[in-house]
């Protein structure tokens, strides 16, 4: 078939098309919660879209990070493109994880729209919420990150 | 294989008819129609032989036919014109009119008029008694949309307008996605201002028209030459009111046949559409244009559905073509009462003159297998789908 045309850059397209690291159905995620080191959910306070995120920890790094969202291209894309570099090299340490940005993210996509900035933050947002999940389960509530709403 | 494009609510192919008929006026017929040597009167006899034909389908005069640059130009003509000449004074509107005709209402607002914003009920539907309740004695229009662009919900415009006319109030009505579909009599409808445009009947895009009945004080918007009886100045645009009109023309001619071949196509892509779990029609289901079916399926984010059928080479849209610049929700399906999840999964497909019943059945070849790998992929679950 031809090659039609395309809104967004084509490495936005290249991860909505092939998403890496999603859990494709709810047995996946089950499998893989069983063994998960931490689990967060959030919705966008923008437009309402959810991403679910689980993560699996080791010696301080994010050796596994899998996700599901009920979100648009850009934030399939963003979720796809941060769990790759959070995976990368072994996994990435959390403080490192943690200062992920925004800027980053849809640098890598090599640019979103504005309005689809907030879009590239959903699956932030999760990881975040994940690694609190972590921290509460492991008795580390002063690594606790503030903004992202979690009570142990 | 060839791309399917149901998006004939966003816009249409120029028609082959509609082609022909403008492509003199470029070139040969180039003329400006207010020169008064030979080619500006070739010009002139073509926008007045354009505005005739228009004022025939449309049982109204030549001289109460303005013709624009398109249904934006129009709404903003017609109700700043009113506003404008008024001076000051209350309007009324409805929630799920096109921006067009929000956003000109938002900024008199901010000039000092007052707006109401009548509510609908959970078809897009505004009844004429809510219209009458809310008239004012010094209630200076009511501008309420003939037929939804986004749900396809027709309005009951022909009682609103006569609720209008016994409280000596003015009554516009945008009518750009009903000119294909629906009775186009003015006086029968009863309405004293009227906006089309050409973009949605297989005419050129960029030209429309409103409908001023006989003394009604307006103000002009633009400025200048004082072309179209002084209301709005500049050269008019020759070959698109040349194709407007007869886009028009071809539409009025084959309404009826039009009318009934799309109604069956739709039914069959609603009991396709149907088929798939935790999914709804939007709109009314029987007074709806014929072209247009909006569907809300639930857990599945309307845009990753648009771009996996684009990629599939099946066209579609997830509510208006503006609604691609902003992230809300559709403020249509939201004055309805829909839930953000429902509403953000809707889809709209928008049939036309060559849509065919093999491309409605290729569409529903594909799309149950993209709902599914996006409800697959989605923590919202069906536990609460269901419940
Ligand atoms: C109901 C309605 N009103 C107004 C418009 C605006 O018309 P135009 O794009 O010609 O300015 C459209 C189409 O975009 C429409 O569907
Ligand atoms: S629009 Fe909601 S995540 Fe992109």
């Amino acid at each position: 078939m031809a090659e039609k045309k395309w809104f967004y850059t084509d490495i936005v397209k290249e991860h909505f098309f092939n998403p890496r690291n999603i859990l494709k159905t709810d047995k996946e995620a089950e499998e893989f919660a069983k063994h998960a080191d931490g689990v967060g959910e959030v919705g966008s306070p923008i437009c309402g879209d959810v991403m679910k995120l689980w993560i699996k920890i080791k010696d301080n790094k994010i050796v596994d990070c899998r996700w599901q969202t009920f979100g648009c291209a850009s934030a399939i894309a963003s979720a796809s493109m941060m769990s790759e570099m959070v995976k990368e090299n072994g996994g990435m340490n959390i403080e490192d994880a943690l200062n992920i940005t925004a800027q980053d993210i849809v640098k890598k996509l090599e640019g979103l729209p504005a309005r689809k900035i907030h879009c590239s933050v959903l699956g932030h947002k999760a990881l975040r919420a994940a690694l609190n999940d972590y921290f509460c389960k492991t008795g580390q509530k002063d690594r606790m990150v503030k903004d992202e709403k979690h009570t142990c | 294989m060839k791309s399917i494009y149901f998006d004939n609510a966003a816009t249409t192919p120029v028609r082959k008819e509609v082609f022909t008929a403008m492509k003199p006026y470029f070139s040969t017929y180039f003329g400006n129609p207010s020169s008064l040597h030979a080619k500006g009167l070739e010009a002139r006899d073509a926008v007045e032989e354009a505005r005739k034909l228009i004022a025939e389908i449309l049982n109204c005069a030549t001289d109460e036919l303005i013709f624009t640059s398109g249904g934006t130009e129009s709404v903003n003509l017609a109700i700043k014109g009113i506003a404008f000449a008024r001076k000051k004074g209350h309007i009324i509107t409805q929630k799920t009119e096109h921006d067009a005709v929000l956003e000109t209402c938002k900024w008199l607002e901010k000039q000092g008029f007052e707006l109401t914003y009548l509510n609908v009920d959970e078809f897009g539907l505004v009844k004429p008694e809510q219209v009458e309740k809310h008239i004012r004695k010094d209630t200076i229009l009511v501008s309420i949309m003939y037929a939804n662009n986004e749900i396809g919900t027709i309005q009951p415009i022909k009682e609103i307008a006569e609720v209008c006319r016994k409280h000596e109030v003015l009554f516009h009505t945008d009518a750009c996605q009903a000119a294909g579909y629906l009775d186009m009599d003015v006086k029968n409808l009863g309405i004293d201002l009227m906006t089309i445009n050409g973009s949605k009947i297989y005419g050129p895009k960029g030209v429309g028209l409103l409908f001023i009945k006989k003394g009604i004080e307006i103000e002009p918007l633009l400025h200048g030459g004082g072309q179209e009886y002084g209301l709005r100045s500049g050269t008019e645009n020759v070959p698109a009111i040349v194709g407007f009109a007869k886009a028009l023309e071809l539409a009025q001619k084959e309404k009826v046949t039009e009318v009934q071949r799309l109604t069956a196509l739709q039914d069959r892509l609603v009991s396709g559409l149907q088929r798939i779990a935790d999914s709804k029609l939007n709109g009314h289901p029987q007074k709806r244009l014929p072209n247009n079916v909006n569907v809300s399926i639930y857990g599945v984010e309307g845009e990753a559905v648009l771009l996996m059928l684009n990629e599939k080479g099946i066209c579609a849209s997830t509510g208006s073509a503006c609604s691609t610049k902003s992230l809300e929700a559709s403020h249509v399906l939201l004055a309805m009462g829909m839930s953000h999840e429902m509403a953000h999964g809707s889809l709209r497909f928008s049939l036309g003159k060559h849509t065919k019943e093999k491309d409605i059945s290729r569409l529903m070849k594909v799309l149950p297998g993209i709902v599914k790998k996006l409800r697959d992929m989605s923590p919202i679950k069906a536990e609460v789908r269901n419940g």
